[in-house]
């Protein structure tokens, strides 16, 4: 597809800056950062305290996995312990990683910035969003304190009204979080709406603010649903409320429905977000508008909006009628249409385009394939006749595990080295980079694909000692794990050491059409000075750009 | 920007929305107000911004609250005579009081709008005051009614003990007389066989002489005192059970029906003749405490932000160039009276 010929190469140049600074040293001491109300250092705390989260939750992992390694234990910790450790690692994993992880994290800093706005619509709230995140965190921590839940994290009843750990704390926590996530859900529907600069309209957005602004509708339809069912639980353990105990007169299938009718959507907050990255990286990288803009756009609303229908394919198990089954079953069928497009669409998108294999590119390369292989098994396990096998085993975990890990968090790693030079200014060893890329790719494919032939052979999951002959595939599962680990680690050390001491970054290392490399790396702290004017699609005008030698960056060619 | 202003008050339209008219903002350009955050490029854009915003929370709100009505629908659906027992517990005239009462203070916060968007200063800071104090005249008589329930034992599930029955309170006469007459008979006989003495005695407890019912009220921890007619010596001798079912056999319809729909006896094909309250009646109480509970919570939230609103009005900031916040807070304050106005039939006029 050629550029429009009404777009001129100074459209894509850098809007010039009249400040001396940028965003990160515009203001000193930890005060300026604890209050800002600009989006890019709310974003910044975000990722590093997501960053953070995600070592404890991968503590918690490795962990586990050593535990299993041998079949009979203990080996490293209790049975009790292993329940504690297996349920802290879900439920930081979820709440304080991954459902905030891309819009929190990445978005609050790139959105905005996308659509050339001086911020984002409600700054105190944005603000007020990661106070919570500190504060749930808080709570998930004085849990693990006390005596760490046990329950798993889907804290189902009736153990988590009659376990004697500390769930209060954590489900008050959860509780928390999802206050946090709704702030930052509103907010960002808000600032789509009504800060887009003159020019850009619906269908000129950059396919990740599709992406968050389909998020974002789950966010705030779904989350007050799991705030209501915490609330319950909590009340339920403080004071015998009955409201899940059938001796009082309740029923706790009831906190099931409740829960996954959150809990589902949730999974989509997960992946959405990370789909919209990718489209970024694929177009970039391939240096080609995306294939089927509008048919990826609409896919992010249609997959929001279905998410909403399926919450009992997590319950074929839990004593629900047959026909409520199948129809929970042919609704998740009809979410792969949506998410299958996608997929065609940017391998579409990579053909005939001028593919660069720069560490974004590899992860996005990677995602193709892990989050293909879990979307599948994911329509496995909507085949009420297959799941009712497959529930509660190894499968499972290995499905949810692909696309969560293979996908939202392949995903975020693609997009933190794409945007790294533009919020942090300065460029990382790329070397390094495609070594750890590669270790990721092949730990969480060592350590997740045995799982999905341990659940078909019967392995149950959340079990801390089990039978003999599911040895040796745990034992590679766990090889995998550390491997992935090692590849974290890795990750980790070349981005500190860009972040001290890297090269600097020119405002547009990759080429990219979208508003975001309009501005310097990094930007000033008011964003653009003035509000761009868009005559153009989000990913046109590739052929409007060159590498400048001098720069190590693109510039609009003369 | 006056010559708007003037043109907007000409038109003088009673609604909060600003269709018509740009909400005296001036051009779609223009920064009209100095307290404008520097991101907005103009005022409308930052009105319109915080309308989307408290639309999108009040949307939250509602789906806050309808995993409780979920919870209300499925129980009242599997345990009818449940809800029907203990809805007579509960003052209807107390909460139709409230009813009407938040409805009031829905409309003083309507013309609140109303008065910002024209100036009016006065006005506003009047009618924020009686929306606060319709508010906390709610939350007073939520105090009497959770401390009478805490009172006659009314708790939730777990902790439900109550020291009276259905037939005793005043709703429950008032709408069923013959059955609350027939129940306290019925009651006491078999509180007379339990005593092991003989219906020929008069039963009076508590030193009361007079035949019929009295009427408990909450001040009273007495026992009702009743006066059972004198027994014939055949019925007298029947076991416990076969006597409760030939009493409830001689009930006439009027007498039954309120009894059966209230799960106090059971239909004569359904099993065994009982009478007591309906087993897992305390799920009701619940459900109320925590619906009414979290509301209430709701109130109490809004009280802060009219206080807050009422700081700024008298700063003076409010006019038809920014009344924002106003119509925010009103639209908030309308979402609570809302659910209010759902909740007040779902458990208090239960038929």
């Amino acid at each position: 597809m050629s550029t429009p010929s009404t777009i001129l190469p100074a459209d894509l140049g850098v809007v010039p800056s009249s400040a001396e600074d940028n965003y990160l040293t515009h203001d000193k001491g930890f005060l300026s950062w604890i209050f800002t109300l600009d989006h890019k250092r709310i974003g910044v705390m975000y990722l590093f305290s997501v960053l953070a989260a995600f070592a404890l939750g991968g503590f918690f992992a490795l962990a586990v996995r050593t535990e299993l390694f041998f079949h009979h234990g203990p080996s490293i910790m209790t049975h009790d312990q292993y329940n504690q450790a297996m349920t802290l690692h879900g439920a930081v994993m979820v709440f304080l990683v991954i459902i905030p992880g891309i819009p929190a994290a990445l978005g609050n800093i790139i959105m905005p910035l996308q659509l050339g706005a001086k911020d984002v619509a409600f700054p105190r709230l944005n603000l007020m969003s990661y106070h919570l995140w500190i504060l749930g965190a808080l709570f998930f921590i004085s849990s693990l304190v006390i005596s760490a839940a046990d329950t798993g994290w889907t804290f189902y009843v009736p153990y988590s009204t009659t376990t004697p750990t500390a769930v209060i704390p954590a489900a008050f926590g959860a509780f928390i979080l999802g206050f946090s996530s709704i702030f930052t859900g509103l907010n960002f529907i808000v600032t789509i709406h009504k800060l887009r600069p003159p020019g850009m309209t619906w269908f000129r957005l950059p396919l990740f603010i599709w992406a968050l602004y389909s998020t974002a509708v789950i966010q705030v339809l779904a989350t007050p649903v799991i705030g209501i069912t915490l609330l319950l639980l909590i009340v339920e353990r403080a004071v015998g409320l009955g409201i899940f105990d059938p001796a009082l007169g309740g029923d706790p299938v009831l906190f099931q429905h409740f829960f996954w009718f959150y809990s589902h959507p949730a999974v989509y907050i997960m992946i959405v977000p990370a789909f919209g990255v990718v489209s970024e990286l694929i177009a970039a990288f391939s240096r080609k508008p995306i294939f089927g803009y509008k048919f990826i756009a609409m896919s992010s609303v249609a997959i929001a909006l279905l998410g909403f229908l399926v919450w009992g394919h997590h319950m074929f198990t839990s004593g629900q009628s047959v026909l409520a089954g199948t129809i929970f079953s042919a609704i998740t069928f009809l979410i792969a249409i949506p998410t299958a497009i996608k997929i065609f669409n940017w391998v579409a998108t990579m053909y005939k385009g001028r593919i660069h294999l720069d560490t974004p590119m590899l992860y996005a390369l990677a995602f193709l394939w892990v989050f293909t292989i879990g979307g599948l098994t994911g329509v496995f396990l909507s085949t009420m006749s297959v799941d009712v096998h497959l529930h509660d085993t190894y499968f499972v975990v290995a499905h949810f595990h692909y696309v969560m890990m293979g996908g939202a968090i392949t995903a975020f790693l693609g997009g933190l080295h794409y945007w790294w030079p533009k919020f942090s200014g300065r460029m990382y060893n790329e070397g390094l980079a495609r070594i750890g890329a590669i270790l990721v790719f092949v730990g969480l494919n060592v350590t997740f694909f045995p799982q999905f032939v341990l659940g078909t052979r019967g392995m149950p999951r959340r079990y801390y000692n089990y039978l003999p002959e599911f040895e040796g595939l745990h034992q590679l599962s766990t090889i995998g794990a550390f491997t992935l680990g090692l590849g974290f680690v890795l990750t980790a050390v070349y981005l500190y050491k860009s972040w001290t001491s890297g090269k600097k970054a020119p405002a547009n290392p990759w080429g990219a059409t979208t508003l975001e490399w309009q501005c310097s790396s990094p930007p000033p702290y008011y964003n653009f000075a003035d509000t761009p004017e868009v005559n153009r699609g989000p990913y046109d005008g590739y052929e409007l750009l060159t590498f400048d030698k001098e720069t190590q960056g693109y510039v609009p060619v003369k | 920007m006056s010559h708007s202003d003037s043109e907007q008050a000409a038109h003088g339209h009673g609604g909060h929305d600003s269709a018509g008219h740009d909400g005296g903002h001036g051009h779609d350009g223009e920064n009209v107000y100095p307290y404008t955050p520097h991101h907005f490029s103009a005022s409308k854009q930052h009105f319109d911004s915080g309308k989307l915003g408290v639309w999108l929370f009040l949307v939250t709100e509602i789906l806050f609250f309808a995993g409780l009505f979920c919870a209300y629908t499925i129980y009242r659906a599997q345990n009818p005579e449940v809800f029907y027992w203990a809805h007579f517990f509960l003052d209807t005239k107390l909460g139709a009081a409230n009813t009407v009462v938040l409805i009031l203070s829905s409309f003083t916060a309507a013309w609140a709008v109303r008065n910002a968007q024209i100036g009016q200063v006065g006005l506003l800071k009047m009618n924020i005051v009686l929306t606060i104090c319709g508010a906390f005249f709610f939350m007073g008589v939520k105090t009497v009614e959770y401390t009478h329930k805490f009172h006659d034992g009314l708790l939730p599930a777990g902790k439900f003990a109550p020291t009276h029955n259905v037939w005793e309170t005043e709703t429950f006469q008032h709408k069923h007389p013959e059955a609350a007459k027939a129940a306290e008979r019925i009651s006491a006989g078999l509180q007379a066989r339990k005593n092991k003495k003989t219906a020929l005695n008069d039963t009076v407890v508590g030193g009361s002489q007079k035949l019929g019912l009295v009427p408990v009220s909450h001040e009273e921890h007495g026992k009702v005192a009743v006066v059972l007619p004198p027994e014939d010596p055949k019925t007298a001798a029947l076991a416990d059970d076969v006597w409760l079912a030939e009493k409830i056999r001689l009930l006439t319809p009027k007498q039954r029906h309120p009894l059966e729909m209230s799960g106090i006896i059971r239909k004569a094909s359904a099993g065994p003749p009982k009478f007591d309250r309906p087993e897992k009646a305390g799920i009701f109480f619940s459900i109320y405490f925590f619906m009414t509970g979290l509301h209430g919570f709701h109130v109490v939230v809004g009280i802060g932000i009219w206080i807050w609103m009422l700081t700024i009005a008298a700063r003076r900031r409010f006019g038809p160039e920014y009344y924002g916040p106003i119509e925010f807070s009103a639209l908030y304050w309308h979402l609570v009276d809302l659910i209010w106005i759902y909740l007040f039939p779902m458990l208090y006029l239960i038929h």
